[in-house]
C-alpha cells in the first residue's frame, strides 16, 4: 500500500498500519517488550516525525523559478520496470531460499511463552552493557546533531 | 498459539522487497525514508522470529532493539537534512536536486 499510493501523506498512514501489523507479529513471536517498544518508538516517534516532515515540506505552489520547482505532495515515479525487476528478483531469491532451506534445528524444544522483560533487562545490564551505553551516546549525538542541522537557518 | 516461523520469514522477505521497491521507485525523499524504515522492520521481524528459539539469552531480540534505536536516530537526522534541503531548494523531489550549491 505504501508502494501503490502516490500521496506521501497517505503513504505515511499506510506505513502506520504496516508498523502496527508488524508489532502484532512481534507479539505472536513471543516478544512482548519489543512489540511495545516498536509501537512507542515507531508509531509514537518516527511516524509522527515523518508526518511533521511531510507537512513542513509542503506549501502551496509557488512560481517555479530558474533554480526551484514547486514541491508537490504527490511523489513522482521513476520507471516501474527496473525497480520491480530488482525487488521481484530479490523476493524470488529469498522465497526459493526459504522454501528449500530446511530448518531442522528449530522447533526442538517446546516454546514456552513467558514475559521477556526481565531477561532483556538482565541482559542489557550484564552482557550488553557496552552496546547499551554506546546506544545512549549515539542517541544523544543524534539528538544534538538533528537540532543543529535543522536550526542552522540562513545566517547570511 | 503456535505459529510456524516460516510464515514470519516469508512476511519479512515480502516487507523487505516492498521497501526496496519503494526506495528504488519513488522520487520523494520522505518516501525513500519510509522505504528504509520498512526494510529495517523486515530485518527486525526475521531476528525476532529466530529469537523465539533462544528463550534464555534472547540475543535476536536484543539485537533488534539496537536496530530500532539506530533507526530512530537515523530518521531524526534524515528528516533534519530533508528540512534543510527543502529550505534551500524549495523541493524534495530527489531528481530535481542536481546541484550542490547554487
Amino acid at each position: 500500500m505504501v508502494l501503490l499510493t502516490k500521496n506521501v501523506l497517505y503513504a505515511a498512514f499506510f506505513l502506520l498500519l504496516t508498523l502496527l501489523g508488524v508489532a502484532g507479529l512481534f507479539v505472536l513471536a513471543g516478544a512482548d517488550f519489543l512489540a511495545v517498544s516498536q509501537i512507542m518508538i515507531y508509531v509514537g516517534g518516527v511516524l509522527v516525525l515523518i508526518i511533521f516532515g511531510v507537512m513542513l515540506t509542503n506549501k502551496n505552489q509557488t512560481k517555479p523559478t530558474e533554480y526551484t520547482q514547486p514541491n508537490h505532495i504527490l511523489t513522482q515515479h521513476r520507471s516501474w520496470l527496473w525497480a520491480l525487476l530488482v525487488a521481484g528478483g530479490i523476493f524470488s531469491v529469498l522465497y526459493t531460499a526459504l522454501v528449500r532451506g530446511n530448518f531442522v534445528l528449530l522447533h526442538q524444544g517446546d516454546v514456552t511463552y513467558r514475559s521477556t522483560v526481565d531477561i532483556i533487562g538482565r541482559q542489557l545490564m550484564t552482557e550488553y552493557l557496552i552496546p547499551f551505553e554506546i546506544a545512549g551516546v549515539l542517541l544523544l549525538v543524534a539528538l544534538i546533531g538533528a537540532t543543529t542541522i535543522a536550526s542552522s537557518s540562513r545566517k547570511k | 498459539m503456535e505459529i510456524n516461523s516460516g510464515i514470519f520469514l516469508l512476511v519479512g522477505a515480502a516487507l523487505f522487497s516492498i521497501g526496496l521497491a519503494i526506495v528504488l521507485l519513488k522520487r520523494h525523499a520522505i518516501m525513500v525514508l519510509m522505504g528504509v524504515e520498512l526494510m529495517l522492520n523486515a530485518v527486525n521481524l526475521n531476528l525476532i522470529a529466530f529469537s523465539q528459539n533462544d528463550p534464555e539469552r534472547l540475543q535476536g531480540q536484543l539485537f533488534s532493539l539496537f536496530v530500532m534505536i539506530v533507526a530512530a536516530a537515523e530518521a531524526a537526522i534524515a528528516l533534519a537534512i530533508i528540512l534543510q534541503v527543502y529550505r534551500h531548494f524549495n523541493t524534495v523531489q530527489l531528481d530535481e536536486l542536481n546541484e550542490l550549491k547554487k
